[in-house]
């Protein structure tokens, strides 16, 4: 992989890897100098996982956002045998945000639904940074429409700073089209698979988010609103991000902890970006798993599962009843 | 049963507001104080009281002031009719959020100046003899936003509706969409509150939505969107992504009237466009082609 640009909490950690570097490269002359290099990776290891496990959310944010990131496309590369894009929304035009196609997983056929940010500009012109369109989201809702006519399960890669907030998305009815998403989808008659790998932005994420599994990657974060948002309105400016995104409990195993996903799926020792291979066969494993559990329950106690598992999440008092995390029905 | 002639007065004013959980203590954001209104749209100075027991119009103009969710019931529905479900649903904080100040304290000072527990009242009713699921959002609390308690509410109120197949009235007026105090937990309410709706369109049932200014983000983006009719007031403010949020985005000028009623009319995402006066009439009438 080409070189990666340090995030500021990486510094420490690239400082050492290039002594670690020079070090190596004097071997060859000295031997002696062997135990200083085994020494020297053993600490680089203890540091990058010390820095890791002490991330604060709005580091993880920025992780969740490094331009090294693998995308949905390099994971479609990695995690599936073949990839067969299917374009259109049948009503206005191909939006690029969103990717949709048919896609082989070892021996499984399944629909692969990708929010795809692009790794480089040319990329992210053509994709949109991942800010999708009404007609993304319809794209989208329609190939799980044709997915489930044909009993493909399906898995979703969702990582959008939010749905594009521009003039033609509100002329086209960018509200209208989450809010019919999230209704059609918890109807789909296939088991969906969600999984967070890098940003949630918000409704923007959620239109392609209600599923049977929903997982989320060990450093992206899932959330109401940006944290720039956020900060703009309560701190009355987006400098304050990191209070915004300390406040917002967005990280991953927070989500877990709330109920709210099923599963955090562990990212490689220093983030996803520093070993694209090693996460793409982590995900790989959670999707054949998710998969294989999903895909032994009848149609019927699957669609009341999703409804349920959405149905439960919400915190508040009751009166009469005691402090609850609602249960089913009234 | 029969419907009363058009365009007539939906209550007598003088019949006093129903009880909600509490009575206000002070009057609500964006109706200043005293005993003039100076109307947003027209510029008129208008008496406070000719408003108030009105249906929150200017007198002048017809200006849609913003009304409080019990002179919506009481405007809407036949007079005593309403009956008020899981009023004893309460928010609290899930995250520990604090922004400038905690939320449970915002909380508190919104629950005291509304007369609301939360932003959302929910129960059965009739209008013009005909029963129906009564529901409403009001900008008031928090700007309407939806929290748990709020995608609670609503669930609850569909399901009774899918249950009791008895038709669905929702007001919205929410600018503030999705409540960011409450993070994840208001996001997975628009999944929740829309699968409930799949489910009871499922069953056959008649939802009417009603967008009011303003409806916003993650309420526009979820079940206010999901009507079998959609009904909005006019020149009500209406749309997904804010229009600052827009302007800042895309760094052009936002056309005018860009996200209003007619704006959301002209597009395809609203069937009428209804004065405050003749909502009563109209959808009373709207159920009649629907339900049997």
């Amino acid at each position: 992989m080409s070189k990666l640009i340090p995030l500021p909490f990486e510094r420490p950690i690239v400082d050492l890897e290039s002594q670690l570097e020079q070090l190596e490269q004097q071997l060859g002359r000295s031997p002696q100098l062997t135990d200083a290099v085994r020494q020297m990776r053993v600490e680089l290891q203890r540091l990058t996982r010390e820095v890791y496990e002490n991330l604060r959310p709005w580091e993880v944010v920025s992780v969740a956002r490094h331009t090294n990131r693998p995308q949905a496309l390099d994971y479609v590369e990695l995690i599936f045998d073949e990839f067969v894009e299917l374009h259109g929304d049948r009503a206005f035009g191909d939006d690029r945000a969103i990717l949709t196609g048919f896609a082989q997983l070892d021996d499984q056929k399944v629909l692969f639904v990708g929010q795809h940010k692009g790794r480089n500009l040319d990329e992210r012109i053509t994709h949109n940074y991942g800010m999708a369109h009404p007609e993304g989201y319809r794209k989208a809702l329609m190939k799980m429409q044709l997915a489930a006519k044909y009993q493909l399960p399906i898995v979703c890669f969702i990582d959008t700073a939010g749905a594009f907030p521009g003039i033609g998305a509100e002329e086209r009815g960018q509200a209208y089209q989450i809010a019919y998403n999230l209704r059609e989808m918890s109807r789909v008659r296939t088991p969906i698979v969600c999984v967070v790998i890098g940003e949630g932005g918000s409704g923007g994420a959620l239109g392609i988010g209600i599923g049977d599994h929903v997982a989320v990657l060990q450093y992206a974060y899932y959330s109401v609103i940006s944290p720039e948002g956020c900060a703009g309105i309560l701190w009355k400016h987006p400098k304050f991000a990191d209070k915004a995104a300390e406040a917002l409990r967005f990280t991953a195993p927070d989500l877990l902890k709330f109920g709210v996903i099923d599963e955090v799926v562990p990212e490689p020792l220093g983030g996803a970006h520093r070993d694209h291979r090693r996460m793409a066969i982590t995900l790989k494993g959670t999707l054949l798993h998710a998969l294989k559990q999903l895909k032994s329950l009848p149609l019927d106690e699957l669609l009341n599962r999703r409804y349920d598992k959405f149905r439960r999440i919400g915190q508040f008092e009751e009166q009469h009843a005691t402090t609850a995390e609602s249960s089913a029905a009234s | 049963m029969t419907p009363p002639a058009e365009g007539q007065t939906p209550t007598p004013p003088d019949v006093p507001a129903p009880q909600l959980s509490g009575e206000p203590q002070r009057r609500k954001r964006g109706v200043p104080e005293g005993l003039w209104l100076r109307c947003d749209a027209c510029g008129a100075t208008v008496f406070r009281k000719q408003v108030e027991q009105g249906l929150w119009l200017c007198p002048e103009c017809g200006h849609h002031f913003y009304a409080p969710a019990a002179a919506r019931i009481q405007q809407l529905l036949d007079t005593d009719s309403f009956e008020e479900w899981f009023a004893d649903l309460a928010p609290c904080d899930p995250l520990g959020f604090a922004d400038k100040r905690p939320y449970r304290d915002r909380l508190k000072e919104e629950q005291r100046k509304t007369g609301l527990t939360d932003a959302c009242v929910v129960g059965r009713g009739y209008l013009r003899g005909r029963p129906l699921v009564f529901g409403l959002t009001d900008t008031a609390f928090i700007m309407g936003s939806m929290g748990s308690v709020v995608g609670e509410k609503l669930t609850r109120a569909i399901e009774r509706a899918t249950e009791s197949r008895l038709p669905l009235v929702i007001i919205s007026g929410s600018g503030g969409g999705a409540r960011m105090h409450e993070g994840i937990f208001s996001l997975m309410q628009m999944g929740k509150v829309s699968a409930a709706l799949a489910r009871f369109h499922e069953s056959g049932g008649l939802f009417i939505s009603v967008l009011t200014n303003p409806t916003m983000g993650g309420v526009a983006a979820s079940f206010a969107s999901l009507g079998d009719i959609v009904i909005a007031e006019p020149k009500a403010l209406i749309g997904f992504a804010g229009p600052r949020v827009v302007k800042s985005t895309i760094k052009m000028p936002l056309p005018p009237g860009f996200q209003t009623s007619e704006f959301l009319m002209a597009h395809g995402f609203v069937d009428r466009i209804i004065a405050r006066p003749d909502l009563r009439p109209e959808i009373s009438r709207l159920i009649d082609y629907c339900v049997r």
